[in-house]
């Protein structure tokens, strides 16, 4: 028994150096080396500065929390898009709140995209993600969103389209993940246009 | 379902079938101490390690050594990790100056890493330093997996050696699988991940002023070298609070899919390694196949509860999939990975006792989440947790020749070795004590009014987060129904407790039966022995695991998902 504790503690002490130190410290050198974009969070630069990473939803609110109408929203947040605090409501399928909140972020969203009433909006739209942190949103999310924006900016929807279509990322092999619009890409895009 | 989810799924079968026999082959030569590759790096680093550790390679170890190392082992990793949690606040790698969390808190951690559940009610973000999540948490996932298989492979010896007293030396166990199959295979998947968009950065949380001048916060971490070893070791503890569904820990549909195949993968391997070396590969193919068929119908289950999307739907939002719309239940959900996939990938995470989620199943629908909780319940074998889930198999394997023998009147055998009484006593115990421990645990806390106030949601649904908590601890799993607040005083010691029982009550009765096994006699075969290695045998063993289940925890099944759905569908 008392050998037993001795290799243990032994143990405890080698594989701490070898697996919790070495093996961590030694790739994340390699990894900043050989993947310094990655490594780093894929950081999105504006006019020279870094305004976020284009894997990390944003809010795009004014002071008071209000969306902005120049910017094209991310979903719902249950974490209000703080970086250091990731998570979803946790809310489960019978939860009358839950039911509440989606009516009243769909009655949210028709009126400030002026949504017809016929036309339906797709659900990411009025539902929270696991993260709180999701960068992206739906093509039909943004296509929804684009008039609003355009009118707003003054710009023809038609270069707003566009837009929409470079930010869209498809899935990897065509089946890996679904095509989703990342939100801080195209609002970045909308930035630089002159 | 779209048919990109199911050429998801076709690739990710496949990728795992290309996998496994290589893997597996491989694991049986390392644990053999016949694999010479890699010899140059691994062989002077293995003879270090020995010296180190004062283990002398070539001497075996009865079970009860063998059990007292696993104990001695775990419990100095338990203090250890308690320490070092408690002194983060002095310790190096700390940038954000976290303090200690509670004596409770880092008990519970402590516990959760050290057994390979890596249940957490902390927030990685905010809790825990840099420090602490490398040398103890990225050390435990090593670890703790390594024990795992340890743990199975000793009672494999006890299978296929005939009257042995020994079942190997868990000191060289461990050494060699964390020195040739951990290391190599995490360094791989670290590159790859952060390739991919992991971050991988030691500096602080990166304080920023984004598109609109507010100001947000970038955390940090060595977070792709702890993703990989995460899955690989099914430990499923993530450094971020939303675990993969966190856009650094899982930023992309290709990330998605490689997680989900390593987190399968050592599990679903090691039956080819039973089968290589019983010398007998049908026997391990059976046992294959019966993990396989639960792992795919479950997954399949839940992929479409979730694609058919929420109970309620809202008037005037559409939850149908289109070339534009993403379809399903999207709440708690990433739209990056959509609802199948999210949903295959927590499927493949409760059913491998891994644990981790890119998605939060508390949001899930009544029957996905219903299907999550099953495959805990079936007691990790579907393909269960690194060697957990083979050794739970195996033990439904002795369940399934018993039944089998009574029904035609013979005593039952399994690979030559005659199952009697003794064995059947230890099978029993290691079948009874986790539904045991779990039930019992969560009737205590349904009548315990603090414990009541944890739960966030009510009627049906909150029994099902009640009850997932305690048998995804107890199991050693670490899912988690998120809502419920389980940084309590009650909750962390009781979850604490449920962990420990669930991992050392079933592996010290486990290895007592690999040790009676080892001793006996391999008897020859004869027309009454029932064959082992047939697709017959295959589907006995899936049947017994799911009555077992059934008999078990059904009534507990209605009264949570089974009811909830009841109540939108009748």
């Amino acid at each position: 028994m008392r050998r037993q504790l001795v290799s243990a503690v032994l143990a405890v002490l080698l594989f701490t150096v070898v697996t919790g130190i070495l093996y961590p410290l030694v790739l994340t050198g390699v990894d900043r080396i050989a993947f310094p974009h990655q490594s780093a969070g894929s950081l999105l630069d504006l006019h020279g500065q870094p305004v976020g990473s284009s894997l990390m939803g944003q809010a795009f609110t004014d002071a008071k929390g209000h969306p902005l109408p120049g910017y094209f929203q991310t979903r719902p947040s249950a974490s209000s898009d703080n970086g250091m605090a990731s998570g979803g409501t946790n809310l489960g399928p019978s939860s009358p709140s839950l039911l509440t909140s989606e009516r009243d972020l769909a009655a949210a969203y028709r009126s400030f995209n002026h949504v017809a009433a016929d036309v339906p909006i797709p659900s990411d739209a009025v539902t929270t993600s696991g993260s709180g942190l999701d960068p992206d949103i739906s093509i039909a999310n943004a296509q929804l969103q684009a008039p609003r924006v355009a009118a707003y900016r003054h710009l023809p929807l038609s270069r707003v389209e566009t837009l929409i279509r470079a930010s869209t990322v498809q899935p990897a092999l065509g089946i890996l993940g679904e095509p989703v619009v990342d939100v801080l890409t195209l609002n970045v895009a909308l930035d630089r246009l002159p | 379902m779209a048919t990109r989810d199911w050429l998801y799924l076709g690739a990710l079968v496949l990728t795992l079938a290309v996998s496994i026999p290589f893997v597996g082959g491989y694991l049986a030569r390392v644990l053999g101490g016949t694999s010479r590759r890699g010899d140059v790096v691994f062989a002077p680093l293995e003879r270090l390690c020995y010296r180190a550790l004062g283990v002398d390679p070539r001497a075996e170890q009865r079970w009860t050594t063998y059990a007292t190392s696993v104990l001695a082992f775990s419990a100095v990793s338990v203090i250890t990790l308690y320490l070092l949690q408690r002194l983060q606040g002095v310790l190096p790698l700390n940038p954000a100056h976290v303090g200690a969390p509670s004596p409770s808190l880092s008990w519970n951690t402590a516990v959760s890493f050290v057994t390979n559940t890596n249940w957490q009610n902390y927030s990685g973000e905010t809790a825990m330093s840099y420090f602490t999540q490398m040398a103890g948490f990225i050390t435990q996932n090593f670890v703790s997996a390594a024990a795992g298989i340890a743990v199975a492979v000793a009672l494999i010896r006890g299978l296929v050696r005939s009257r042995s007293t020994t079942l190997g030396n868990f000191w060289v166990d461990l050494t060699r699988l964390v020195v040739r199959v951990l290391l190599p295979l995490s360094i791989l998947a670290t590159l790859v991940l952060t390739a991919s968009g992991v971050i991988d950065t030691l500096t602080g949380p990166h304080l920023l002023h984004t598109v609109t001048g507010a100001t947000q916060t970038l955390p940090g971490g060595a977070i792709s070298p702890q993703e990989a070893i995460k899955e690989l070791g099914t430990n499923g503890g993530g450094p971020y609070n939303a675990n993969s569904a966190h856009p650094f820990e899982n930023p992309n549909g290709f990330t998605n899919f490689f997680e989900n195949y390593l987190l399968l993968l050592l599990p679903f391997s090691l039956p080819w390694t039973f089968g290589v070396m019983a010398g007998r590969r049908r026997q391990g193919a059976s046992v294959l196949a019966a993990m396989a068929v639960l792992w795919f119908s479950l997954s399949l289950g839940a992929m479409y509860a979730e694609s058919a999307g929420s109970h309620l739907p809202v008037a005037g939002v559409t939850q149908h999939s289109s070339a534009t719309v993403i379809g399903g239940n999207l709440t708690g959900k990433e739209v990056r990975f959509g609802a199948a996939q999210s949903a295959l990938f927590n499927s493949s995470a409760t059913a491998t006792s891994t644990g981790s989620v890119d998605s939060m199943g508390d949001s899930y629908t009544a029957l996905g989440g219903g299907v999550l909780l099953t495959n805990m319940m079936f007691g990790e074998v579907s393909p269960g947790g690194v060697g957990s889930g083979l050794y739970g198999m195996l033990v439904l394997a002795l369940v399934s020749v018993f039944i089998a023998g009574l029904m035609v009147g013979r005593t039952p055998e399994y690979l030559g070795k005659k199952i009697q009484a003794a064995e059947m006593k230890l099978v029993a115990i290691y079948i009874l004590i986790v539904p045991f421990a779990a039930l019992s645990f969560a009737a205590f806390a349904l009548i315990w009014p603090s414990a009541r106030e944890s739960l966030l949601n009510h009627g049906a649904h909150g029994l099902t987060e009640m009850v997932y908590a305690f048998v995804s601890t107890s199991n050693n799993n670490g899912s988690a129904f998120a809502g419920l607040n389980g940084n309590t005083g009650f909750f962390n010691v009781a979850l604490g407790l449920a962990m420990l029982i669930g991992r050392f009550a079933t592996i010290v009765p486990l290895l007592a039966l690999a040790g009676s096994l080892g001793a006996k006699p391999r008897v020859p075969e004869s027309a009454g022995t029932l064959p082992t290695g047939t697709p017959l045998f295959a589907i006995l063993l899936t049947g017994v695991t799911v009555i077992i289940v059934g008999l078990t925890y059904f009534p507990v099944l209605a009264l949570g998902p089974l009811l909830e759905h009841f109540i939108f569908h009748v």
